[in-house]
C-alpha cells in the first residue's frame, strides 16, 4: 500500500508543556486510521497541525509527497485534505444546503464572483453530498436550529466537497446518540471505501473504534505508546495500562 | 534644553486628564462590553460642573472639594444613564447599546448648553496654586506640576481598588468571564452599575481638573472622545496600566508636535495609532480578543433569501411612488427625499460591512466624505463635469478603503472598530488642516449639477435612480457567491479557512466594496447640497450611519433604509426646535428601549412575513 500520508518526528509545546513529542506515523491510502488516547493525550494538537491550524515546532508532514508544515490551512484544503471539527463549525447564519453551497463554491473557485446567485451554484452537487449524509430533507433548515448531531453530518458533507484525497475527523460522533454513532462510522467507512480515500480519525467510543478502524494508534500525554490492528491494541499492555490502571484488562471485561 | 523640559511637563500635565476619562471607558468597556460614546459628555460635564461648584466653594479647600464632589456627581449620572437607558438593552444584540449612549450624548449637550449657555466658560486657576515655578530659566504653571503629582496617586489608587478590594476583585473576573461570574452568585446588574459610577466618575474628575487648563465649552464631548479611542486602543483595551502609558505618549507628541509640524498635530497622533497597531495589534498592554466575542451576539441573524415576489412588488410599489413624488410639486419634499436615498445607500454601505461582514466600522463618513471630497476637488481644480465627478467619488473612495482596509482587516471586534476611527479622523484633520487645496473649514463651495440636471425634480430622479441603483449592487452583491464567501467569514473563521477561504481577503474586498459605495453617496451628496465641508468627515456623521443601521436592526436587511428615513426625518423635523438635540436624543432612547431588536426586526418579530427574511417557521 502507498503512504498517503507520512508524518515524521512532529512536536509542539504550549509554554512549558509538551504537548505532541516526537509523533510519526503513515497513513496508507484507503485505510481508515483511529486515533486514541485519554483527555490530554495530544490528538487535537495533532490534527490541528496536520491541517495548518497549529505550527509545529518541529517535524515533517507530507500528503502525497508534498509538505504540509508552514502551510494555511485554506492552502492545506486546497492540496485535498478536509476536516472536520471537535466542536462543530459551521456557518449559522446559513441553510444547510447553503454550508455545502458555500464549500462547493470556494472549491470552484466561484467566490470572488460579483455577479450570478449563490442559490444557484452547484445545486445538484451540494444535494448529492446532503443525500451521502442523510441530510437531503433538512437542506431548506436553518443551520444554527440543527441537532447537534445532524451538524456533524453537515460537516462531514462539507468535507467532503473538495472531493478530498484524505479527510481529518475530529471525534465526529461525539455528542451523538449511541446508534448514531454506529451510523455515521458506518458510513465514513462506505465512504473510504467507494471512493479510495484515507481517514484519520480519533474517537473516545472505543465500540466505534474497535467496530471500524483499519488500524490504531495511541497516544498518551503526547507521546505515541502503540500502533497496530485493533487486535493488536487492545491486546497491548501499555494500552492497558493507560486506559483501565493496573487492575483489569479488556480481556477481562470481555470475559 | 529649558525649553524641551517645560514641554515635556505640559505634555505630562495634559496625560492627566486624558488618561482618567480613558481610563474610565476602559473599565467600562472591560465589564460591560459596551463602547461608551457618551463618555465624552460626561467628561464635558465636569468640566461645567466643576464651573459651578467651584464658584460657589471658595479656596483651596473649596477647589480640591469641587474636583470630588464633580467626580462623584458625575458618577451619579453615569449610574443614572446605566440604570434608565442601558439596563434595559443589555440583551439586545451586539453594538445596539451605542446607539442608547449616542442619544446621551444628544441630551447631555442639550442640557448643558439649557444650565450653562452658549458661551465658553473660563475657569479661574486653582486657588493656592496660581504662581509659576522656575525650572531651569522656564515658567512652570504650579497647577501644572500639582497635577502630574496627582497622576501616578490616581493610578495608584485604581491599582488598589482592583488589586487589593474585593469588589475589585469581582471586577476583574467579570471582565475575564461575565457568565463564570453570574454563576457563582455575584450580582452583575450591580456590578455593572458600580463600574459606571467609577467610569463616569474617572471622567468627571478628569473634566475637572482640566477646568483651569482650557475651561469648558459644548464641542468637548467629541473633541477628547477620538483623543481617548486613540489613548485606549493604543494602551490595550481594558488595561489601564496601558491607558496610563498611551496617555503620557499622546500628550507629549501633541505638544512637541506643534513644535515640529505646525499643521499636523492631529495627523501625527493617528499615525502613531496605526503604527502601534500594526506593531501591536491588541495594543501596547491588552489582550487578544477572543474569537467570536463580538462576532454574533444574542440571536444570530436568520438565512437571507432572495426577496419573495410579494417583497419585490412591494420594492417596485415604492420605487413608483418615489417616481411619482414630484407630482406633488413640493421642491422642499423632494430635496428632504433625495435626502434619504442618499443616506440610504451610506446606511446600506455600512451594513453590508457590518451585517454580512461582521466588521464594525466607528468611521464611515471616511468614505463618504471622501468621495464627496474627491467629487468636488475634481469638479474645483479638474473642471470635471458633473457625470464624471459622480464617477470619481465612488472610485477614490473604494481607493481609500483599499488602504484602510488593508490595516484594518488585520484587527476584529472592537478594535477594527476604534481603528476605522482613527483613519476616518486622520482623513478628516488632513481636509481640516489642509486649508490650501480643501478650504479647511470653510468647505468647497459652489458644486453644482450639469445644465441638464439643475433642476430640482430631474436631480432628484438622478438621487433616485442612482441611489436606488446602489442599493440594489448591494443587495445583489449580498446574493452573490461573493456575498456568501463573506458571510462564511463572518460565521465561522475556522470552518472558512479549513474549506479553503481567505477570510482576511474577502474581508479586505467587502471594505473596499462598501467604501466604494458610500463614496458614490458621497458623491451624490456634495451636488444636493451645492457644497462641501470637513463636517461631513467627522466623527458625529459616521455616528449617523451607524444609528441608522442599528435602528433599522442590523440582522435585517431592509434596515438601512428605515433607519436612514427614520432618523433623516426625525433630524429634520425636529432641527426647527431650538432644543432638537435634547428631544431626538430622548427619542433615540425611547426607540432604543421600545424596540431592542431595532425598527426592522421588532416589525418581522411582530408581524411576521412581512417583511423579505425567511424565517425558520416557514423554511
Amino acid at each position: 500500500m502507498t503512504s498517503v500520508l507520512s508524518v515524521q518526528n512532529l512536536a509542539k509545546s504550549f509554554g512549558g508543556v509538551q504537548a505532541v513529542k516526537d509523533v510519526s506515523f503513515d497513513l496508507a491510502k484507503g485505510e481508515l486510521l483511529a486515533f486514541i488516547g485519554p483527555n490530554g493525550a495530544g490528538k487535537t494538537t495533532t490534527f490541528n497541525m496536520l491541517n495548518g491550524q497549529l505550527k509545529a515546532n518541529s517535524g515533517s508532514v507530507k500528503f502525497n509527497g508534498e509538505e504540509i508544515i508552514g502551510r494555511e490551512p485554506r492552502d492545506v484544503w486546497k492540496m485535498g485534505v478536509g476536516r472536520t471539527f471537535q466542536i462543530t463549525a459551521t456557518f449559522g447564519t446559513m441553510t444547510v444546503l447553503e454550508n455545502v453551497q458555500t464549500a462547493l463554491m470556494s472549491y470552484h473557485r466561484n467566490l470572488f464572483s460579483l455577479f450570478g446567485k449563490s442559490s444557484k451554484h452547484h445545486v445538484d452537487d451540494a444535494l448529492a453530498l446532503l443525500d451521502l449524509v442523510g441530510l437531503e430533507s433538512q437542506s431548506h433548515r436553518a443551520c444554527n436550529v440543527m441537532a447537534y448531531g445532524d451538524l456533524k453530518r453537515l460537516e462531514l458533507a462539507i468535507a467532503l466537497a473538495n472531493d478530498p484525497k484524505l479527510l481529518l475527523m475530529d471525534e465526529p460522533a461525539a455528542g451523538m446518540a449511541p446508534l448514531e454513532r454506529i451510523g455515521l462510522m458506518q458510513l465514513t467507512a462506505d465512504i473510504v471505501k467507494e471512493r479510495n480515500i484515507s481517514v484519520l480519525f480519533t474517537e473516545h467510543d472505543m465500540d466505534v473504534v474497535f467496530a471500524h478502524a483499519h488500524r490504531i494508534i495511541v497516544l498518551n500525554r503526547g507521546e505515541l505508546i502503540a500502533e497496530g490492528t485493533p487486535e493488536e491494541v487492545r491486546n497491548n499492555e501499555r494500552v492497558q495500562e493507560v486506559y483501565l490502571g493496573g487492575g483489569s484488562t479488556f480481556k477481562d471485561e470481555e470475559d | 534644553m529649558g525649553f524641551i523640559l517645560a514641554q515635556a511637563l505640559t505634555g505630562l500635565s495634559n496625560a492627566a486628564a486624558l488618561f482618567l476619562v480613558a481610563s474610565g471607558l476602559s473599565i467600562i468597556f472591560g465589564v460591560t462590553r459596551i463602547v461608551n460614546f457618551a463618555h465624552g459628555s460626561f467628561y464635558m460635564l465636569g468640566a461645567y460642573i466643576a464651573y459651578t461648584t467651584m464658584s460657589m466653594l471658595p479656596g483651596i479647600i473649596g477647589f480640591w472639594a469641587s474636583v470630588a464632589i464633580t467626580g462623584v456627581a458625575v458618577g451619579l449620572i453615569g449610574v443614572v444613564v446605566e440604570l434608565v437607558v442601558l439596563r434595559q438593552v443589555y440583551k439586545a444584540p451586539e453594538l445596539f447599546q451605542l446607539v442608547a449612549t449616542f442619544g446621551v450624548i444628544l441630551v447631555v449637550q442639550d442640557l448643558a448648553l439649557l444650565t450653562w449657555g452658549p458661551e465658553d466658560l473660563i475657569g479661574s486657576r486653582a486657588p493656592g496654586l496660581e504662581s509659576v515655578v522656575y525650572i531651569m530659566g522656564e515658567a512652570i504653571p504650579e497647577y501644572d506640576l500639582a497635577i502630574i503629582a496627582l497622576t501616578p496617586v490616581v493610578l495608584f489608587a485604581i491599582w488598589y481598588l482592583f488589586n487589593r478590594t474585593r469588589w475589585g476583585i469581582l471586577v476583574r473576573a467579570a471582565t475575564e468571564d461575565r457568565e463564570m461570574v453570574g454563576a457563582l452568585g455575584v450580582n452583575q446588574s450591580w456590578l455593572f452599575t458600580g463600574v459606571f459610577f467609577l467610569g463616569s466618575l474617572l471622567a468627571g474628575v478628569g473634566g475637572a481638573i482640566q477646568l483651569p487648563k482650557g475651561g469648558a465649552d459644548l464641542l468637548m464631548d467629541f473633541s477628547i472622545l477620538s483623543a481617548v479611542f486613540v489613548v485606549v486602543v493604543i494602551g490595550g483595551m481594558g488595561s489601564i496600566p496601558g491607558a496610563f502609558i498611551a496617555a503620557l505618549i499622546i500628550s507629549e507628541l501633541n505638544v512637541f508636535g506643534v513644535q515640529l509640524l505646525h499643521q499636523s498635530t492631529l495627523v501625527l497622533m493617528f499615525v502613531v495609532m496605526a503604527l502601534v497597531l500594526i506593531v501591536r495589534p491588541w495594543g501596547l498592554l491588552g489582550k487578544p480578543e477572543k474569537p467570536g466575542q463580538h462576532g454574533q451576539v444574542g440571536e444570530l441573524a436568520r438565512p437571507i433569501a432572495i426577496m419573495p415576489t410579494r417583497g419585490k412588488w412591494l420594492f417596485a410599489a415604492m420605487l413608483v411612488l418615489l417616481a411619482l413624488l414630484p407630482v406633488l410639486d413640493d421642491s422642499f419634499l423632494l430635496v428632504l427625499m433625495a435626502d434619504i436615498i442618499i443616506f440610504s445607500l451610506f446606511a446600506t454601505s455600512l451594513h453590508f460591512l457590518m451585517g454580512p461582514g461582521g466588521m464594525v466600522s466607528f468611521g464611515h463618513a471616511a468614505y463618504f466624505g471622501g468621495g464627496a471630497y474627491a467629487a468636488a476637488l475634481s469638479v474645483k481644480y479638474m473642471g470635471a463635469p458633473m457625470e464624471i465627478a459622480i464617477m470619481i467619488a465612488p472610485l477614490i473612495a473604494g481607493c481609500l478603503a483599499i488602504i484602510i482596509g488593508w490595516f484594518c482587516v488585520r484587527l476584529s471586534g472592537v478594535y477594527l472598530a476604534m481603528l476605522t476611527l482613527a483613519f476616518a479622523q486622520v482623513l478628516w484633520s488632513i481636509v481640516f488642516q489642509w486649508g490650501e487645496v480643501t478650504g479647511g473649514d470653510d468647505g468647497i463651495l459652489g458644486i453644482w449639477p450639469s445644465e441638464w440636471a439643475s433642476d430640482g425634480v430631474v436631480f432628484y430622479y438622478l438621487v433616485l435612480v442612482v441611489g436606488s441603483a446602489g442599493i440594489l449592487l448591494i443587495r445583489h452583491v449580498l446574493h452573490s457567491p461573493f456575498g456568501y464567501g463573506v458571510r462564511a467569514g463572518r460565521d465561522s473563521f475556522v470552518r472558512s479557512e479549513a474549506i479553503g477561504i481567505n477570510v482576511k481577503l474577502m474581508q479586505w474586498m467587502a471594505f473596499a466594496f462598501a467604501g466604494a459605495l458610500a463614496g458614490l453617496a458621497g458623491g451624490l451628496y456634495v451636488f444636493a447640497k451645492g457644497s462641501i465641508f470637513p463636517d461631513e468627515m467627522e466623527i458625529a456623521r459616521s455616528f449617523d450611519a451607524l444609528i441608522m443601521v442599528l435602528l433599522g436592526g442590523v440582522k435585517t436587511l431592509s434596515g438601512p433604509f428605515v433607519g436612514a428615513s427614520t432618523f433623516t426625518l426625525l433630524q429634520d423635523w425636529l432641527s426647527r426646535f431650538e432644543y432638537w438635540r435634547l428631544v431626538l436624543g430622548s427619542m433615540i432612547i425611547l426607540l432604543v428601549i421600545l424596540f431592542p431588536q431595532g425598527l426592522v426586526g421588532f416589525a418581522r418579530d411582530k408581524f411576521g412575513r412581512l417583511i423579505n427574511v425567511r424565517g425558520e417557521d416557514h423554511a
